[in-house]
């Protein structure tokens, strides 16, 4: 792997971000208004705010980077350009970092201006660290990042492509702990909830949320995040042939 | 010296049904090849497995003596799909120098490249706003970035002017003079004049491999349309 092609890559991702100020818009302007809606909401509940708020900075990153990876992988393998980029020297490891770095990049961007209104307008308040909240936030956007990138070899068409937000991500949700904390779940659920990636995405928040210390509980979360971040995108490397049928 | 391509008894299966069948032949280095057929004879296919992209059932396929689709290939073969394979949302240059930077090669070359398939104008504009034509030449100049030794271009010229058309078949005509071998498809007959050597190819066997006057003269026929049909009707040959 070098540095020159996985950098060409993310420059060339970044570059098409920036011919479309549409999405980039979007980006930052989606997570920002419903943050907003969300204080608005709860106003006068600061608690329930604080309990919702955080893990939501970290599930609108993932499911976004989730959208948009898949599209933007999907949009290669149609366009005959993924296919260009195999018969060259490109392996497949810079292909794929290439995509987290720049998604990466752009989820550091949209944690730092939703993060900030949120704490400095909307009065969103955490014990532990702030700036936490944001790394953990762009941690989530590499996993998304990372199974948009993986899944998308799942789908052939735009319309599959889309189904699987709501086939991959909303069950996730569910079982994440927002809506019923996972201890309470039934206890298949509950181990449902084990081996899915989002549940420690939030959990690390809700570490955040509650203690103002590092605690050992949140080292774990994150890295468990982290670790499903890297596996997705080893598998997403590994979904990419070189030759087809 | 190695032949530039070199294919035995090569037999691709896609779907369930034979798409190329038992096809063998070798080009020498520097040699402008027309591979000409109707469309669904088998021509992208037999040039996805020169490239590498395509999964073969059987056979042999080597270029200048290595497998096709091998690691040290991939800065040697320079490939061209029917459908311009380029961002359409970035500009000309900005899709250039992004394949420059993976094939390392100069950033002197991306504005060589643009000269050779006239496109100095439209540097700045985005893919996506050009004429259906002018996007197959981006993905053209792509694939001569890298001044690669073999280049396989699917129907290259196809809906273009035939000004530009003359060009681009100077412009082949003169790489093939400094070494490199060109493979070229088109589904238009007329085009195999331009060619120094001809494959003919229907139902996904080659029907002819010879010169193009050659071609002519056998068949005793004034145009390459003519020559097409007294070889599959089984007519002097």
């Amino acid at each position: 792997m070098t540095l020159r092609r996985t950098g060409a890559t993310t420059r060339r991702v970044l570059r098409q971000l920036h011919h479309d100020p549409r999405t980039v818009a979007l980006l930052l302007a989606v997570p920002s208004v419903l943050m907003g809606l969300l204080a608005w909401i709860l106003r006068g509940r600061a608690a329930d705010f604080n309990r919702f708020g955080p893990p939501l900075l970290g599930i609108f990153p993932l499911v976004v980077m989730f959208l948009v990876t898949s599209v933007a992988t999907l949009r290669e393998r149609t366009s005959g350009t993924l296919e260009r980029l195999l018969t060259m020297p490109l392996a497949k490891a810079e292909f794929v970092m290439g995509y987290a770095l720049a998604f990466g990049f752009t989820a550091v961007i949209q944690a730092l201006v939703v993060s900030g209104l949120s704490f400095g307008l909307y009065g969103l308040h955490v014990s532990g660290s702030a700036w936490l909240v944001v790394v953990v936030a762009v941690v989530d956007a590499l996993l998304g990042t990372a199974l948009g990138l993986s899944l998308s070899a799942l789908a052939s068409t735009e319309f599959q492509a889309v189904q699987f937000m709501p086939a991959f991500i909303l069950p996730q949700l569910l079982l994440c702990g927002i809506i019923v904390p996972r201890s309470q779940l039934p206890t298949a659920l509950h181990w449902l909830s084990d081996i899915l990636p989002m549940s420690y995405a939030v959990g690390a928040t809700q570490q955040l949320s509650t203690s103002a210390t590092v605690t050992s509980e949140f080292l774990v979360d994150i890295g468990v995040v982290a670790m499903f971040a890297a596996a997705a995108l080893l598998l997403g490397a590994a979904t990419l042939r070189r030759r087809t049928r | 010296m190695e032949p530039a391509i070199s294919v035995e008894h090569l037999q691709v299966i896609r779907g369930g049904r034979t798409v190329v069948a038992d096809v063998s032949f070798t080009v020498p280095s520097g040699t402008l090849v027309g591979l000409l057929g109707p469309s669904g004879c088998g021509k992208t296919t037999l040039m996805r497995s020169l490239v590498g992209t395509q999964v073969v059932a059987s056979g042999l396929v080597r270029l200048c003596g290595q497998l096709a689709g091998s690691q040290s290939l991939r800065s040697q073969v320079g490939y061209v799909t029917q459908a311009p394979s380029v961002y359409s949302d970035l500009t000309v240059s900005e899709n250039l120098r992004y394949f420059a930077s993976v094939l390392g090669v100069q950033r002197g070359a991306v504005d060589r490249v643009i000269d050779d398939v006239g496109l100095g104008q439209h540097t700045d504009t985005v893919v996506g706003r050009l004429s259906g034509g002018e996007q197959t030449r981006v993905s053209l100049a792509t694939a001569l970035l890298g001044s690669p030794r073999l280049l396989v271009l699917d129907e290259p010229t196809v809906g273009l002017d035939p000004l530009l058309r003359r060009d681009l078949w100077a412009l082949f005509t003169g790489l093939a003079g400094t070494g490199t071998t060109l493979m070229v498809s088109s589904h238009v007959m007329d085009e195999a004049e331009r060619c120094q050597r001809l494959l003919l190819m229907r139902d996904g066997r080659i029907l002819a491999d010879d010169s193009p006057s050659s071609l002519l003269a056998r068949t005793g026929s004034t145009d390459f349309d003519a020559a097409f049909i007294a070889l599959v009707e089984g007519l002097p040959a």
